[in-house]
């Protein structure tokens, strides 16, 4: 759990490297997250990688802000082995154009990861060598775990119940 | 007839053949998948070219339906996730929520975690070898294991009421104290299990056609494996002893003393090996925490978290109000986003929680560690033989359910 005078040390770093990079910084319950633009993401995960010691990205997720713009946000979590830590990222992107650089790349774990970020929240990673849904079908309308996707929203395959469960076919 | 065929002719290659690429699908319902994975495979003959797996099957939308539940109620449809580690599923959760609340677990309830967890990863490891024993031809080792993971559900029983998805653990500690008499059973549970451990493998050990589908199998170097984000038995059959529990102690694992398991080749026979013992290190972890068991409560005296005891209710206003609330209403967290990892059967699990202030999560997801490593199948399997295929992807060990949700 990187302090809160480690997490400005790395910033300081960042900021030295990429002047544009690092947004801000958080430090909640123990846990460091630097905010990131997202139009410099891959280089500055290579960069924390490269003379930061984070070697390993152990996810990345997705979360939407609604009703709050940039809505969108992806978070990566990094973790250094050698030195027992983690590390949050953080990016938020509007709604309206929801473009991230993929850093499939660099991490080829981010590979399924992404695509589910992709699937669920429609956020688009530029770069991305196989940019598909993942966990929904492919013809699916939709991202469904945006905040004002309706639960329950499919519409029934078979009909000849539908009049037995008015309501159910939004 | 004698001199009609010249063997020394026929052992000749014949010469490049037109052979082109066969695309078979293997799965979604298949044997060897453990689920409803379907594998896009490229043949070249015998040999595997490429593998792309296809998943999604079995998603059933739980971190949308969390959203729509307290932080309470949404621990159960959390723990269905991945049916083999519920305990680890429910631990990532409610160790998330607690975080964002800043909230203390009790001593006591941080050891019985840590023993029912323990028992969790042998029971899904007893799963994963019995299954994957069955995938390569034992039949026998499976009604073995099967014996076994009986023998936890029933303890899991006895404490719980539950055998499976048992939601005992709360946001704040355990649900209630384990009754009297478990303890002595999971004690002798515990005085089984290495006389078992060592049938296992005095069973496979010695089997040579078993030794030659995992021996120089399929196997990954350390550095791939990292950057494909595969972590737990695979990542340490590889040679790197990178285990949470360890490296970053959580729920008093600092008070135990274990080995970790780590393997040299990376290969089939090493993931097996190195599950294999790690069942042996449970086992221990689970006699020290026995031995050292706190006294004191089970879960948090905040009552704005956790239910008041029964005999409160009967007598005590204030009980019954914060019952109330909690059971109609839930509680309410402060705002903040929280990752909160644990080393579970397959890897590391983590569940990330938003919270926007209110008494339902904004946002539940778990980094299921099937999912993620499920992306090393193909540079595993890549030019690797059919068969090889499928023993593979039964010492993966991915479960389905987790990979979808």
């Amino acid at each position: 759990m990187p302090d809160a005078t480690g997490l400005e040390l790395v910033a300081g770093g960042l900021r030295d490297a990429l002047p544009d990079a690092v947004l801000g910084t958080l430090h909640f319950r123990g846990k460091g997250t630097l905010l990131i633009d997202p139009k410099h993401v891959r280089a500055t995960l290579a960069h924390l990688r490269e003379h930061d010691g984070w070697t390993f990205l152990a996810s990345v997720h997705g979360v939407d802000y609604y009703p709050e713009e940039p809505r969108l946000g992806v978070h990566y979590e990094l973790l250094s082995m050698r030195r027992r830590d983690r590390l949050s990222l953080k990016v938020r992107v509007h709604s309206e154009h929801p473009h991230v650089e993929s850093v499939t790349p660099d991490w080829p774990t981010a590979d399924h990861q992404e695509r589910e970020v992709y699937d669920m929240f429609g956020v688009v990673f530029d770069g991305h060598p196989d940019l598909r849904r993942i966990l929904m079908p492919e013809d699916y309308q939709g991202h469904p775990q945006r905040r004002d996707f309706p639960i329950g929203g499919e519409p029934i395959l078979f009909t000849h119940n539908e009049s037995s469960n008015p309501g159910w076919t939004r | 007839m004698e001199d009609s065929v010249d063997l020394a002719e026929l052992k000749q290659p014949v010469g490049e053949l037109d052979s082109e690429l066969l695309t078979l699908n293997m799965g979604p319902h298949h044997p060897a998948t453990h689920g409803v994975l379907r594998l896009l495979v490229q043949l070249d003959g015998e040999i595997v070219r490429d593998i792309k797996p296809i998943i999604g099957y079995v998603h059933t939308g739980i971190e949308k339906t969390a959203e729509d539940k307290s932080y309470w109620k949404a621990i159960p449809v959390v723990e269905r996730m991945d049916y083999l580690s519920y305990f680890f599923n429910a631990y990532a959760y409610c160790g998330a929520v607690e975080t964002l609340l800043d909230l203390e677990v009790p001593k006591r309830a941080q050891y019985l975690r840590v023993i029912h967890m323990e028992l969790n990863r042998i029971m899904s490891h007893l799963v994963w070898l019995g299954t994957s024993a069955l995938d390569l031809g034992a039949m026998s080792m499976f009604w073995y294991c099967f014996r076994e993971r009986e023998k936890i559900l029933d303890l899991f029983e006895q404490s719980t009421g539950q055998r499976m998805h048992t939601r005992y653990f709360q946001v704040g500690g355990v649900m209630e104290d384990v009754p009297d008499g478990w303890i002595e059973n999971v004690r002798k549970f515990t005085a089984d299990m290495p006389e078992r451990v060592r049938q296992y493998r005095a069973l496979l050990n010695k089997n040579e056609i078993l030794l030659q589908r995992l021996k120089g199998v399929c196997p990954l170097d350390e550095e791939t494996l990292f950057g494909l984000g595969v972590t737990g038995p695979l990542l340490r059959a590889a040679g790197n002893p990178w285990d949470l529990r360890k490296a970053m102690p959580y729920s008093s694992y600092e008070d135990f003393d274990f080995q970790i398991p780590v393997g040299t080749e990376g290969d089939n026979y090493d993931r097996y090996m190195v599950r294999v013992q790690e069942m042996l290190e449970s086992v221990k972890i689970i006699d020290q925490a026995l031995d050292k068991l706190p006294d004191g409560p089970v879960i948090t005296d905040n009552r704005k978290v956790a239910l008041p005891p029964r005999h409160e209710l009967a007598t005590s206003m204030e009980a019954l109000i914060h019952h109330f609330k909690l059971v109609t209403e839930g509680f309410r967290v402060p705002p903040g986003e929280v990752y909160h990892p644990c080393e579970a059967p397959r890897g590391e699990l983590a569940c990330f929680v938003r919270s926007d202030g209110s008494s339902k999560p904004a946002r539940v997801h778990m980094r299921d560690p099937s999912f993620v490593n499920l992306q090393a199948t193909a540079p595993m399997c890549k030019d690797a033989y059919i068969a090889d295929l499928i023993a593979t992807l039964a010492m993966l060990d991915p479960v389905l359910g987790g990979i979808d949700r």
